[in-house]
């Protein structure tokens, strides 16, 4: 199936909730608002022409100017072989979007990474904490506005830095 | 007078306590099989048939608690540099490092990144630095023949001054 006609199914069961269909690139996207989002990827899940059975991404953006955090959904369907791809943009102080979880279960870790990283608070999630980075940790590094801390558990993260030119 | 080596029989040879305390140790080197990144695959490639680390008795152990050397062999983040520090902590003395791989030296190619260590010698105290990325089984040969340099040169029946600079008598 092709992704316009999948964006074209998706805008006439949840008018007003998918806007921003882009085709022409290699995978092509539609934002979803974000209380709209388990409702939409149950949809395209379970139905029948469409069968997206798998979540095989999920990760975020930050965009500082434009003061928002976008939450990005990669599903892929092994029945018919096609990719969609969903985007949700949350606000950068208070990114908060239902979690995946009861959709597909892979979305657990995925979320968490995203959490870990960004700082983005699934609500629902079963076990939301720090999947990679150790607990005690302070910040979410891949926040663009991300400072360093001094010194993490007693060791300096200082050194003189052989690569000056790369620094920002 | 003739030295004192050749009025014994064949079968004696002289040497004194210390250097064969060291020798023993330098030539039985056991290190902890241990690798975070890339280094580790050098440092099997080290421990395998061409290069060899047994011909000098350097073989690798299982547990902190057996082993004499490690080797750190990789990129070292904060999460792992407790690890790191706690299996250094669990070693018997005397106990040495090498720091193999740019990575373990300053952080490397990863300094910037905020989750890397920068260098390993901000936990444990290193002894031997091996550079390259990662090094060559030559060079980490070359390291631990360094090491072996290092213990040789150890006086482990002197007793160490308590603080340096008082009293010469040690």
């Amino acid at each position: 199936m092709e992704a316009k006609e999948i964006y074209l199914r998706l805008e006439k069961q949840f008018p007003g909730k998918v806007s921003n269909f882009k085709g022409e690139v290699p995978e092509p996207y539609c934002s979803v608002s974000p209380e709209a989002i388990v409702e939409t990827s149950r949809f395209l899940r379970d139905d029948s022409s469409l069968k997206f059975e798998v979540l095989s991404d999920l990760t975020a953006l930050d965009w500082p100017k434009e003061e928002k955090i976008q939450v990005v959904y990669h599903l892929y369907s092994y029945s018919n072989k096609s990719q969609f791809v969903l985007k949700v943009d949350l606000p950068r102080d208070n990114p908060k979007v239902p979690t995946l979880e009861g959709v597909w279960k892979v979305a657990n870790w995925f979320e968490r990474e995203v959490f870990d990283l960004f700082g983005v608070i699934f609500e629902g999630h079963s076990d939301l904490r720090r999947i990679m980075l150790p607990e005690d940790w302070v910040g979410h590094p891949l926040r663009k506005d991300y400072v360093e801390q001094e010194e993490y558990d007693g060791i300096s993260t200082q050194r003189a830095p052989l690569v000056e030119k790369l620094l920002r | 007078m003739k030295p004192l080596i050749n009025s014994l029989p064949e079968t004696v040879f002289t040497t004194k306590v210390d250097q064969l305390l060291n020798w023993g140790r330098a030539s039985s080197q056991w290190y902890m099989l241990f690798g975070l990144a890339c280094c580790a695959i050098e440092l099997m490639q080290t421990g395998g048939p061409r290069a060899d680390l047994d011909r000098f008795g350097a073989v690798p152990r299982a547990t902190p608690r057996q082993s004499d050397l490690m080797i750190v062999a990789g990129t070292l983040t904060y999460k792992m540099a407790k690890r790191t520090k706690l299996l250094y902590d669990q070693m018997p003395d005397p106990k040495y490092v090498i720091s193999m791989g740019s990575c373990s030296n300053c952080g490397g190619l990863f300094q910037l990144a905020y989750s890397v260590c920068k260098g390993v010698d901000k936990i444990v105290p290193v002894d031997v630095y091996v550079p390259g990325c990662p090094p060559r089984p030559e060079a980490l040969t070359e390291g631990l023949l360094r090491i072996q340099d290092k213990m040789m040169r150890e006086r482990w029946l002197v007793r160490p001054s308590r603080s340096e600079g008082d009293g010469a008598e040690a």
